[in-house]
């Protein structure tokens, strides 16, 4: 931190700084390195029940099992799969039912207050109505993933077209726009921030509602695997597939971010995260 | 009377209208045997169901057990998160290095996680409550930090101006002019710890409201089933409503 910043934050209130100041990515690899360090070293102590806490190595040598392991990609792609039914299926309802309520406003405020109520409730409880509806097989899972995704795109899209500036569509009809016209040269260019994030948000909640499908009842995809590993005390494959998913998911999320990120080319800010 | 006509051109009526004919054709469509009685239940057998489902499962303790869960859950985040917070704030390298990783990790699954938290402290109400604890601390830290930046500078000037001393500056201008950011914080990590809390009762059989849809279901108790849900969806929309409510008073007008 130069001289300068430091006096304007000591000017802001806070106590000045009497470290060398660290880059955030030395801060980062100090800390991933503590981390692994701090669990070799918990592993070593004997503290814990035997094999709870696996050496690094160990997992290390799982995890490559595990992905040398064809059976792995088999339940990969199932998982895949109902990820990508999951949010086809959620995201296109959503989006359909947002610029209906966005359209009919009426409906919307009818509407709102259970969408809001269930979308803030823990989607995990309807598991049982989806067992029930589609069996424990890949289609339940398929209907968590368009459930959990399902919420997030549809309070997106409807606010987009709510916030959607009246301006703009008198200016097209006085520029006497079709229909047509009025839908590809003001709605859909308006429409394409909040539905793609909207999108990303959905993503990451479907990924996660199936994979608790797949923990709770299944006999495939990654979460079964995990929660395979965990009933057979196989501790290292446990925490390999932990990984493998939690990589996997962050992957998923930062390329949606990414992705969102190239609709925001004028420097706007992407709005934060919110719900679940 | 005109207040009664209002009523009924209001959305808030059609939309309770609209609730009441999707439940009469369940109804129907149950009771006819349309709809298949082993999928769904009769939305007027649901709602008896609660009262079944307090009688023999007690589901007022469930619901205190799992109140007292997400209370522990969010007592420990606060503890942990405004702290902390406040420490990605003065720290700045600390708050940039790992501001993108603790927005990754929100959006990670960590409810994945309880296998590891089951096998380090046991399936009981520590793992719970730990697992409540993660989701609800993120977000309020993430929150702090930004409510701590985004403090104009004209009210910092003022108290320079005033010669405060630091903890004065902090307990008097900062903290103050930060609440409301750090309340959008808390209420999220209040629902998310929710969230997380009955996916865990659920998936482990353990603990409140979760651990009941599951046994429900297990037992094949199509009424009871949707009782249970429905229960949790009312919690659920009283958390949402009530921090709402809260929300909008400490929001400054």
């Amino acid at each position: 931190m130069d001289r300068a910043a430091a006096e304007a934050r000591v000017a802001r209130g806070g106590a000045p700084l009497p470290l060398p100041a660290f880059t955030p990515t030395q801060i980062r690899l100090v800390t991933v390195m503590a981390c692994v360090a701090l669990w070799e070293a918990l592993a070593r102590t004997g503290w814990f029940y035997k094999g709870v806490i696996p050496t690094t190595a160990s997992v290390a040598v799982a995890l490559v099992g595990e992905v040398a392991r064809p059976e792995f990609y088999r339940h990969c792609g199932i998982t895949l799969a109902e990820v990508s039914v999951g949010f086809v299926a959620g995201g296109l309802a959503g989006v359909a039912l947002g610029v209906l309520f966005g359209a009919r406003r009426f409906l919307w405020r009818a509407a709102a207050p259970y969408v809001n109520a269930i979308g803030s409730t823990p989607k995990i409880v309807f598991l049982p109505i989806l067992f029930l509806l589609f069996g424990v097989g890949i289609e339940s899972k398929m209907a968590k993933g368009a459930l959990s995704t399902f919420f997030p795109v549809v309070v997106s899209t409807t606010a987009g077209m709510l916030a959607l500036n009246p301006v703009w569509l008198r200016v097209g009809t006085s520029f006497r726009l079709t229909r047509w016209q009025t839908i590809t040269k003001i709605y859909l260019p308006a429409m394409v921030r909040p539905v793609v994030t909207g999108m990303r948000l959905g993503l990451g909640v479907g990924i996660i509602g199936v994979l608790v499908a797949e923990i709770k009842y299944a006999n495939a995809g990654l979460g079964y695997l995990a929660i395979q590993y965990y009933t057979q005390f196989d501790i290292p494959r446990m925490y390999a597939m932990i990984l493998i998913i939690f990589t996997l998911a962050v992957l998923a999320n930062v390329g949606m971010t990414r992705l969102t990120g190239r609709f925001y080319w004028d420097g706007a800010d992407a709005p934060a995260e919110t719900g679940r | 009377m005109r207040l009664l006509k209002r009523f009924v051109t209001s959305p808030a009526c059609a939309g309770l209208l609209g609730l009441l004919v999707l439940a009469a054709l369940f109804e129907v469509g149950v009771a006819e045997k349309v709809l298949s009685p082993l999928v769904f239940a009769r939305p007027t057998q649901a709602i008896a169901a609660i009262r079944t489902l307090q009688a023999d499962e007690g589901l007022a303790p469930a619901f205190l057990i799992t109140l007292g869960e997400t209370l522990a859950s969010t007592v420990l985040a606060l503890l942990v998160g405004i702290p902390g917070g406040a420490l990605l704030y003065r720290r700045r390298a600390l708050g940039e290095a790992y501001e993108g990783w603790l927005a990754a990790l929100f959006a990670a699954p960590i409810v994945l996680l309880y296998p590891l938290f089951l096998v380090l402290f046991g399936r009981g109400y520590a793992s719970v409550v730990l697992m409540g604890f993660i989701p609800a601390a993120i977000p309020i830290a993430i929150t702090t930090r930004e409510g701590l930046l985004a403090i104009p500078k004209t009210l910092l000037d003022v108290g320079r101006s005033f010669r405060l001393v630091p903890r004065d500056m902090f307990w008097k201008v900062m903290f103050p002019a930060a609440v409301p950011a750090v309340f959008t914080g808390i209420r999220l990590g209040v629902m998310y710890a929710l969230v997380n809390i009955v996916a865990i009762e659920y998936l482990v059989d353990f603990g409140g409201l979760g651990r009941i849809v599951s046994d429900m279901y297990f037992r094949f108790e199509v009424p009871g089933t949707y009782a249970s849900i429905l229960f949790v969806v009312m919690v659920s929309v009283v958390f949402y409503w009530g921090f709402g409510w809260i929300e909008r008073r400490l929001r400054p007008a």
